[in-house]
């Protein structure tokens, strides 16, 4: 969306108008062609999503068994338990083992987002700000995002070896990768390290459609950076900003691999849901398992319900669909900056 | 003036020129004393070389690593003294099956890419191009399901695949990795097809052609650097897709480069072989860095138009 208005001119309203103005009415064939080619997606869309979930939701209800029947027989099998999968994940050894898992998810979550918003909020103003080197900063801010996260947790995992070069360089012995506090922070450090960049670059597309004129508009007023940043280019990025980090919330509830390869498997500081239920499912006990796919699923949509509905983030693109309005809020609050930078 | 009023001159000046392309603005004669002017640059400079730093150093870490014999790899030298491909040598020695575990990651992501892509491109196409009902909620729905966590996919999954016997095969990652392929494909390809100018089709329409030929001869090639950039997303995140592969494939001779890395033993029992690990990382990563030095603009312009995915 945002490169669509910082590459798009002035001709832009009167496309958009033709395909999907409310008016325009529908030709015959077009609903039956539409379904036609959206119908592979879809079909194939709930095959790998709506499959596996109605699949998790009934498997959490049932729990492998083994046991002595009433003739004394051992049997081997799978008993329907209702929710007892749920209710334990309060309760005894596996209660204390989810809470933790789900503690250590929601920490990671919100330092990790946190520290990468600030750092990509800085990485954005700095390329904002840099003219000669911007393509060649752009390719190296890549390469964090390009590195594949199970190498990056490898390329970390080196750099946290107890005689490793992070030690040397700190001149510290801190057991970086066993377990503890020091193993959550290498986990954050290296998150934050492959994820900051991409929030940088999608700020900083946010920042480069604000038009010029409000920053001179601004000037004239004598506003100085700083009041510049918190009354035009802080408010005015907030929608990709919200977008962005909507994304990275969601990606980071579901962490796995970097602390699977960096810290290892098992390690209680740093188990995440998506690793409790890995594990669980890999020791067969598939009706644990899915019950934390499914708890770990509403909680990734409980994030996303609340950030769409309650600070308005613009996900869907609806975005797109409703660009005219997008821009002419966009407008409207330049036009409202611009007032008041000129009052 | 104030430091600060000069820093948003030169700031709006510069990224002004860089945007339109313009000769450098008459403002920047206000600025008043050459001795400002290069503090300011070297704070611009000081910043840039730390943002290398931080993007490349880690990156640069591990090529070094790699290229140290085994015996000096806890050197802290900038440079590999003596500088040796041994760690090279090792990864691709035959008892690792590394270059087995990269035919894989290249099988499964490829297909990966194609399958979503031709789906996405239909899909991309109605919901850019076509008025029907439930538009927004069908794009909202495959919105959604991007956000979905793989591990919900993989625990239920990995029973029907067991079930099925395909434990060990290429299906049994690619179906799964469809599930974050193909919102991100359609996503990617609907923002791009939605920039591109309505009116050629319309004219082809006009001339006489149905809907399906006017896609196929006047949007689909205008779509091309779209699908292109596409392509290579979606490529980029089924590359580094780790946790499907992990936990559908147990042989070495099946699994991808990803999985095969993180298993690494070598042949030393004793230490982890970090040589061969760093070369291992080293060769996974660089085709993909080669890629986004290439066509850095267009993952760029992907990256921020599907807001992310």
């Amino acid at each position: 969306m945002t490169v669509t208005t910082a590459t798009a001119p002035a001709p832009r309203p009167a496309q958009e108008l033709k395909p999907r103005g409310a008016g325009t009415p529908r030709t015959p064939g077009e609903g039956r062609m539409a379904a036609m080619l959206l119908s592979p997606t879809l079909l194939v869309l709930a095959l790998v999503i709506v499959y596996p979930l109605i699949s998790a939701i009934h498997q959490s209800l049932f729990r492998a068994e083994s046991g002595l029947d009433a003739d004394g027989f051992v049997t081997e099998g799978e008993a329907f338990v209702g929710l007892a999968n749920y209710a334990d994940l309060f309760v005894g050894e596996s209660g204390r083992r989810f809470l933790n898992a789900f503690g250590n998810t929601t920490f990671f979550t919100v330092t990790t987002v946190l520290l990468e918003t600030v750092l990509g909020l800085c990485l954005a103003l700095a390329m904002n700000r840099a003219f000669k080197g911007r393509s060649l900063l752009r390719a190296s801010i890549l390469v964090p995002w390009a590195v594949p996260t199970a190498v990056s947790g490898l390329l970390w995992r080196w750099i946290f070896q107890s005689d490793g070069i992070a030690n040397t360089l700190l001149g510290s012995e801190i057991l970086w990768t066993a377990e503890g506090t020091a193993s959550k922070l290498a986990v954050i450090i290296a998150e934050v390290w492959k994820t900051a960049p991409f929030i940088g670059l999608l700020v900083l597309a946010g920042m480069q459609i604000i038009p010029e004129e409000v920053y001179e508009a601004a000037k004239i007023d004598g506003a100085g950076w700083w009041r510049q940043l918190g009354s035009i280019t802080l408010p005015l990025v907030k929608p990709t900003l919200l977008v962005a980090v909507l994304f990275r919330m969601l990606d980071a509830l579901r962490m796995f691999d970097l602390p699977f390869v960096l810290i290892g498997p098992g390690k209680e500081s740093v188990e995440t849901l998506s690793m409790l239920a890995w594990d669980e499912s890999n020791q067969l006990r598939y009706g644990s398992a899915s019950a934390f796919a499914v708890v770990l699923f509403l909680y990734v949509a409980v994030v996303a319900i609340v950030f769409v509905k309650v600070l308005g983030t613009d996900v869907t693109g609806a975005k797109q669909l409703g660009l005219k309005k997008h821009r002419s809020k966009a407008n409207k609050a330049t036009r409202s900056q611009k007032a008041e930078a000129t009052r | 003036m104030t430091i600060s009023e000069l820093r948003s001159l030169a700031s709006e000046s510069g990224s002004r020129g860089a945007r339109t392309g313009a000769g450098r603005p008459p403002s920047n004669a206000l600025l008043p004393t050459k001795k400002k002017r290069t503090w300011r640059s070297y704070s611009v400079y000081a910043g840039l070389v730390l943002i290398f730093a931080y993007c490349l150093a880690p990156f640069y870490w591990m090529i070094v690593s790699s290229l140290r014999r085994t015996a000096d790899i806890f050197d802290n030298t900038l440079l590999p003294a003596p500088f040796s491909l041994e760690n090279y040598v090792k990864v691709f020695d035959g008892s690792t099956m590394f270059g087995q575990a990269l035919l894989n990651s290249l099988i499964v992501a490829g297909t990966t890419t194609v399958f979503a892509l031709v789906l996405g491109v239909f899909a991309a196409y109605a919901i850019s191009r076509l008025n029907f009902r439930f538009k927004s909620v069908i794009l909202g729905v495959i919105i959604a399901t991007s956000m979905f966590p793989g591990i919900s996919v993989v625990v239920p999954m990995l029973r029907f695949f067991t079930d099925l016997g395909w434990i060990n095969t290429y299906q049994a990652m690619i179906i799964p990795n469809l599930s974050f392929a193909i919102p991100l494909a359609v996503w990617n390809l609907t923002t791009f097809m939605k920039q591109l100018p309505f009116d050629l089709e319309e004219a082809a329409m006009i001339d006489g052609c149905t809907k399906w030929q006017a896609f196929r001869k006047v949007l689909l090639p205008l779509a091309a650097p779209g699908v292109f950039t596409t392509a290579i997303l979606t490529f980029i995140h089924s590359w580094n897709e780790f946790i499907i592969a992990l936990s559908m494939i147990n042989d070495p001779k099946i699994q991808t480069a990803t999985v095969a890395i993180s298993k690494f033993t070598g042949a030393t029992e004793f230490q982890a072989p970090f040589g061969e690990q760093m070369a291992a990382g080293v060769i996974v990563t660089v085709p993909l860095v080669i890629m986004v030095l290439i066509f850095q603009r267009r993952i760029v312009e992907g990256l921020t138009a599907g807001a992310g995915k």
